[in-house]
């Protein structure tokens, strides 16, 4: 019966992070207009909501997909170390050269947390305030569902 | 509606046409909440493994979570009355199927359709929509997701590898 249903276990996580949408790439007057108040050159902060989603066999032993404690540590070394409390553009090597949009954000914490090695990543979406939310589910078709 | 294959593939307007025949499917979702109390042990496994894998939720005594269950159908709204299926008769097989056997219960001890399972989130969706997927006979189930806490959710899905799903 398990075949035919597919689980997911999803995971939220909090960050706090700073980042300033500047391209290299504009003038400085089209960074102000296409970027408008999130081009404030110093910059400014959000408490981002990640939630993370894993798809997997539920082991019968455990009934569990993966072990939370498991997920959890993953997540913390590979994104909550590297990104909470921080400059995005200034801490983060991969927003030296793109722009930290939550779009560019989704994209950077999907790559870092695909190789968990006990489940299978699905899709991310990062909530940067109440009003926004962004997903990515990398190339992968089935990830796009919900 | 019936026709848009054969000659009317060679006009301009036949591609949209053929995808319209699914598009126009709506997903709608309806909450329910209820609290229950479960604990997580393995028999088969040693007092210790029981402690190392399951933490805190291995208390022999149990704890308690407020679930929260969001029920997803899918469907086409019936043109007569814009509905994918009746609120109401959702309402009332969430009410049978799963607030009557989950609500105020402790799972591991009285809910037989989870019997030699551990009640973890994701089992506990499984159970959730194997309930309610015969149960749902105008539009089909599309997702159920429960919540344990905020933080904490499983999703349970019809397997896209097993038959399509529109998405």
């Amino acid at each position: 019966m398990s075949g035919a249903l597919k689980i997911e276990l999803g995971r939220r996580y909090r960050f706090s992070a700073s980042h300033r949408l500047h391209s290299p790439h504009l003038s400085e007057e089209e960074n102000c207009r296409v970027f408008g108040k999130c081009n404030n050159p110093y910059g400014h902060g959000h408490n981002y909501v990640l939630e993370v989603s894993m798809s997997g066999n539920v082991d019968p032993a455990t009934g569990m997909i993966a072990n939370l404690s498991d997920l959890d540590a993953f997540v913390e070394l590979q994104v909550l170390d590297e990104f909470d409390c921080k400059s995005l553009n200034e801490d983060v090597p991969a927003f030296r050269d793109r722009v930290p949009t939550t779009e560019n954000l989704c994209i950077e914490i999907f790559q870092r947390l695909k190789t968990f090695p006990k489940a299978k990543l699905e899709r991310i979406r990062v909530q940067e305030t109440g009003n926004n939310s962004f997903e990515y589910a990398g190339d992968n078709p089935e990830g796009n569902q919900s | 509606m019936e026709e848009s294959s054969g000659k009317a593939g060679n006009t301009p307007s036949a591609l949209p046409n053929r995808r319209d025949k699914r598009t126009p499917m709506v997903l709608l979702t309806r909450k329910v909440e209820f609290a229950a109390s479960h604990l997580y042990h393995n028999p088969n496994l040693s007092a210790e493994e029981n402690r190392r894998i399951f933490g805190k939720c291995n208390n022999p005594h149990g704890h308690g979570h407020n679930y929260t269950l969001e029920v997803t159908v899918e469907g086409e709204p019936d043109p007569v009355t814009g509905m994918v299926l009746d609120l109401k008769e959702l309402k009332e097989i969430l009410e049978r199927e799963v607030m009557q056997r989950m609500d105020h219960r402790h799972l591991n001890y009285e809910l037989v359709e989870l019997a030699g399972q551990i009640p973890t989130c994701e089992n506990i969706a499984r159970v959730i929509w194997q309930l309610l997927e015969p149960k749902i006979t105008q539009g089909r189930l599309h997702r159920v997701r429960l919540y344990e806490s905020p933080d904490l959710f499983a999703d349970c899905y019809r397997n896209s590898a097993n038959a399509a799903r529109p998405s």
